[in-house]
């Protein structure tokens, strides 16, 4: 039962870390490789956006690329029509076939628009895409997500960047038990113990970024969380005990002293 | 052939009509003067930037990167150049 023997698959790709983070929201590019060292993941998200002619140095510059698998994502995008043209630039860029898809309906509190999103999926599976949308914690939308082709799901736990944790365990729960492609809570963790719930729900992996980069002390928090995945993992693997509303004794009851 | 009025005209202060009229671009959304011929790589290497660390799109068409060397720009094109930046 080894932790190293407990991989999980992404189209074609074996992974051992569990938790996918975002490189957003960092004071510069120091602490941001060093939160990514310290998180073990071995898939970060990145955006696209104009170039800055005036930035020191480009991410791609300092990104280890032999470590991390880089995961464009639609960022800002509000219909499918401009995901799929960021996309299609991000490919361009040639790093990888693998996107995260999110199309967002509202900028108060950043949801996903799950139709733009369907209508998304569908070209960018057309065209050859290894689809991660992100979504919101809904078991409909999770399965038609699936029946398109995209490689997995990613629920919301709550609004981006909101650390907020899981708001519906039962519906994570319910799409964790219908799907047979992965699970990503994607967004709205705000501490460890929120990860661990996710992975303990069953989920296959959790993504985030601002619980990480706005925590007091980035790095420290980059480990939390690779360890309340690891735990909340383990946890989900050993099966719970049951839960009673009446104390159960650990110590035995008989041989007391009198 | 005559100098066209731009918009460029209409919002900023006149200036003397050249002959010809000075090729001008919309790079990500800002006015940019190129001289006659300027091919995509040209425009990449004067910028300063990586051609392995961007993506080229003109008027809302993707350029690849293989034919940067044999694109010229003309102009009033419309240009993205982008990289991947920090984001979640």
């Amino acid at each position: 039962m080894s932790n190293t023997q407990d991989t999980w698959t992404l189209a074609g790709r074996t992974l051992t870390s569990r938790l996918i983070i975002g490189t957003g929201k960092y004071k510069d590019a120091e602490e941001t490789r060093a939160c990514l060292a310290a998180s073990g993941a071995e898939i970060v998200t990145v955006a696209l956006r104009r170039v800055d002619l005036k930035a020191k140095d480009n991410l791609l510059s300092w990104i280890d690329r032999g470590r991390y698998t880089l995961l464009p994502n639609t960022a800002g995008c509000y219909t499918a029509d401009d995901a799929v043209r960021t996309l299609r630039l991000a490919r361009e860029l040639g790093i990888a076939d693998l996107v995260k898809l999110e199309v967002i309906g509202d900028p108060r509190t950043l949801l996903p628009d799950n139709e733009e999103t369907l209508k998304a999926a569908k070209i960018l599976l057309d065209e050859g895409f290894v689809v991660l949308p992100y979504c919101t914690d809904d078991p409909i939308v999770c399965r038609k997500l699936e029946a398109m082709g995209c490689a997995a799901v990613m629920p919301l736990a709550a609004p981006i960047g909101s650390g907020l944790g899981i708001r519906n365990p039962h519906n994570i729960r319910l799409i964790v038990e219908q799907a047979k492609i992965p699970v990503v809570v994607d967004a709205g963790v705000g501490t460890a113990s929120d990860a661990a719930i996710a992975m303990e729900l069953g989920c296959t992996a959790v993504l985030m970024n601002t619980a990480v980069a706005q925590a007091q002390v980035p790095v420290l928090m980059a480990e939390a969380m690779r360890d309340g995945i690891i735990a909340g993992r383990k946890a989900y693997r050993a099966g719970r005990m049951p839960t009673r509303i009446i104390g159960s004794a650990s110590s035995p009851t008989a041989g007391m002293i009198e | 052939m005559s100098c066209r009025r731009t918009w460029r005209e209409l919002v900023l202060p006149p200036v003397r009509c050249t002959f010809p009229p000075v090729p001008t671009l919309v790079l990500n959304g800002e006015p940019h003067p190129f001289a006659p011929g300027t091919t995509v790589a040209a425009l990449v290497a004067s910028l300063g930037l990586d051609p392995r660390q961007v993506a080229v799109e003109r008027n809302r068409e993707i350029v690849p990167r293989a034919t940067y060397e044999r694109t010229e720009l003309v102009d009033g094109d419309r240009l993205e150049v982008v990289t991947f930046v920090g984001g979640g």
